[in-house]
């Protein structure tokens, strides 16, 4: 039997470089020996990209793109159809986990130095696999056609609007009307269903392309690479990705289902944070909702958004507004070039960097929270207040970076 | 494959200039391929024809009511305002930041004080000029939540705009300008058309 395994797989690997790819990817990939508790969501994200592929061909098969039916057929979905409940619910909870874990990820990658160099571009490429993932929860939740997704996706394309000269050419050209109408959802559709998870799917090879270029970062942040056994030419810190990590982060997988099914059955809605009350009722164009704010995962930049209130540089407040929130997300990009420490790792840099990224932290969370909230005078001034903090975090990180204390880093990992 | 093959030599003179050809000549060839596809993301015929004008009968229309219209998707709203609302216009011109509707976001024969043609009757479009939202229409003085100044007037939910209630915008609030006052004309005394200024398109 085995002797048959075997002759297929010579078969194939004179056709296909089957077995070279399996060794350079999983089983002679070597990565660093002290992964931790941060280093399961790379896998996780790939986990509910997986989930998020497979529900969604399911409810595209009873969901209609038409917005006199929309709203219907995701009711349809949820009361007649077989097991649809489930299906939608593991679509929508899979959205807001996917945020959960690629925040996580990226937190990592900040705490652990994983953006600098060599691994600049590996850090870019994750930066717009998170710009496309953003779109595609936009686009998605427009589908239902509720009052959060109509107003929702009313305010994200008059940002548009707000572009000096060419926004309303802009705008109509987004919308395929003069306003938010059947025209847009129709075309919002194929982008979520088609183009999104397209370029979604080739900038994730691309991301695992350039990881097992550059090889993994770790805790230390101490590049393995550097230190090889002279006889076998392997880093001296590295085991195989194959088996030792993947049964890891099968223990991973497992405890995250555990959580994820207990959201599905048990909360799926999540206090109206993952699914909005007012997205049950039908999309109505005449009348806004007394309250409205986006779905958790981007109320910190839609507190920035309304942060600003007044003009100034000659820039109305409304322009502002659009600039700080693009900004806010668009920084991230730059932060191997903003990191002028001589050390990668959080466990080597000094007490700046520390108090940086907690105050940092503290105002993703404060903005977050502040845009679940109407606003009020105080509300708005604390947004602003924390805006700056947030800001502060990147902007000054070339200079608290520098002159921190860090201690140096050692040339072998500790555990 | 030589190993002295080298492109430098190679790239010279006919074959250079045959690449850079080739080059635009694709480039060409790719913004027009681009360009019907683009277009067809503009509006359509259709959607460019369902823009006609809506008429309205505001006979019944008591003061301090507010109507809602649709046109062209949008909602414009027709408020008969008491001669109370109208004296709060005055009052608030100090907390506005274009009072005299300096910005061309109405018919010129709308830029007036109350921004309007019969002075009692408004008619706006309820878009908030800072995001797209609907503003919510509180003709409560002084209520808890807007602070002891408020006069009445245009709440937007999602961001927090001000507007009084001839639509103009307050400083220090997102919007930034004051919302807009669609072509209207009064074919009678109560017969209203929105979308047109001369009676004969309708």
């Amino acid at each position: 039997m085995s002797n048959l395994f075997n002759s297929m797989i010579g078969w194939i690997d004179k056709r296909f470089p089957l077995t070279s790819n399996w060794k350079a990817h999983l089983s002679e990939y070597y990565a660093p020996k002290n992964f931790n508790f941060w280093y399961f969501f790379g896998s996780l994200a790939l986990l509910v990209l997986v989930n998020q592929l497979l529900t969604g061909i399911f409810l595209t098969m009873n969901y209609k793109p038409d917005a006199s039916q929309a709203f219907a057929s995701v009711e349809y979905i949820m009361r007649d159809v077989d097991y649809g409940w489930l299906i939608r619910y593991m679509h929508s909870t899979g959205a807001s986990m996917f945020f959960v874990v690629v925040y996580l990820h990226m937190f990592r990658g900040m705490m652990y130095g994983s953006y600098r160099k060599p691994r600049e571009l590996l850090w870019l490429v994750g930066m717009c696999i998170f710009f496309v993932l953003m779109s595609l929860a936009f686009t998605g939740y427009i589908l239902p056609w509720g009052q959060m997704s109509y107003w929702g996706a009313q305010v994200i394309v008059s940002m548009f609007g707000a572009i000096p000269s060419v926004g309303e050419i802009l705008q109509q050209w987004l919308l395929g009307d003069f306003t938010l109408s059947d025209a847009a959802l129709n075309r919002f559709f194929a982008y979520h269903v088609v183009t999104l998870p397209l370029i979604l799917l080739v900038l994730v090879f691309v991301h695992i392309l350039a990881l097992h270029e550059t090889g993994s970062n770790n805790p230390d942040g101490v590049e393995i690479k550097e230190n090889k056994n002279p006889a076998t030419g392997i880093p001296v810190d590295g085991i195989p990705f194959h088996p030792y990590y993947t049964v890891k982060d099968i223990v991973g997988v497992v405890v995250f289902l555990m959580v994820f099914c207990g959201i599905i059955f048990f909360a799926p809605e999540m206090g109206g944070y993952f699914l909005e009350y007012n997205n049950f009722i039908p999309a109505n164009t005449l009348q806004t909702p007394d309250h409205i704010a986006p779905v958790w995962y981007f109320t910190p930049y839609y507190s920035m958004l309304r942060a600003v209130t007044v003009n100034f540089l000659g820039i109305d407040a409304k322009l502002w507004g659009v600039i700080l929130m693009a900004g806010s997300v668009v920084i991230f990009c730059f932060l191997p070039w903003l990191d002028r420490s001589p050390v990668k790792s959080i466990r080597y840099k000094g007490p700046f960097f520390k108090i940086a990224l907690t105050l940092f932290v503290i105002s993703f969370f404060v903005l977050g929270w502040l845009g679940t909230k109407s606003p009020t005078p105080l509300y708005t001034l604390l947004a602003q207040i924390f805006t700056v903090i947030y800001f502060a975090f990147f902007i000054l990180m070339p200079w608290y970076s520098k002159i921190d204390k860090t201690k140096p880093e050692p040339k072998r990992l500790k555990e | 494959m030589a190993d002295s093959f080298s492109i430098d030599d190679e790239m010279s003179g006919r074959r250079k200039f045959l690449v850079a050809a080739t080059s635009v000549a694709g480039g060409i060839a790719g913004v027009a391929i681009a360009t019907p596809f683009l277009l067809s993301m503009m509006p359509s015929e259709r959607a460019k024809a369902a823009g006609a004008p809506v008429e309205v009968d505001i006979s019944k229309l008591e003061p301090g009511m507010l109507l809602m219209v649709e046109w062209r998707g949008k909602v414009v709203w027709v408020l008969n305002r008491t001669p109370d609302m109208l004296a709060s216009l005055q009052k608030v011109e100090g907390d506005l930041a274009d009072p005299a509707s300096e910005k061309k976001q109405q018919p010129d024969y709308a830029k007036n004080r109350t921004r309007s043609i019969k002075p009692e009757i408004f008619v706006a479009e309820g878009v908030c000029t800072h995001l797209g939202c609907s503003p919510v229409f509180r003709k409560d003085v002084a209520p808890a939540d807007l602070g002891p100044d408020w006069l009445g007037g245009f709440f937007c939910p999602c961001h927090g705009s001000k507007f009084d209630l001839a639509g103009r915008v307050y400083k220090n609030v997102p919007a930034p300008t004051n919302m807009v006052v669609p072509p209207h004309v009064y074919l009678s005394d109560n017969r209203l058309l929105i979308g047109s200024e001369s009676e004969g398109s309708a």
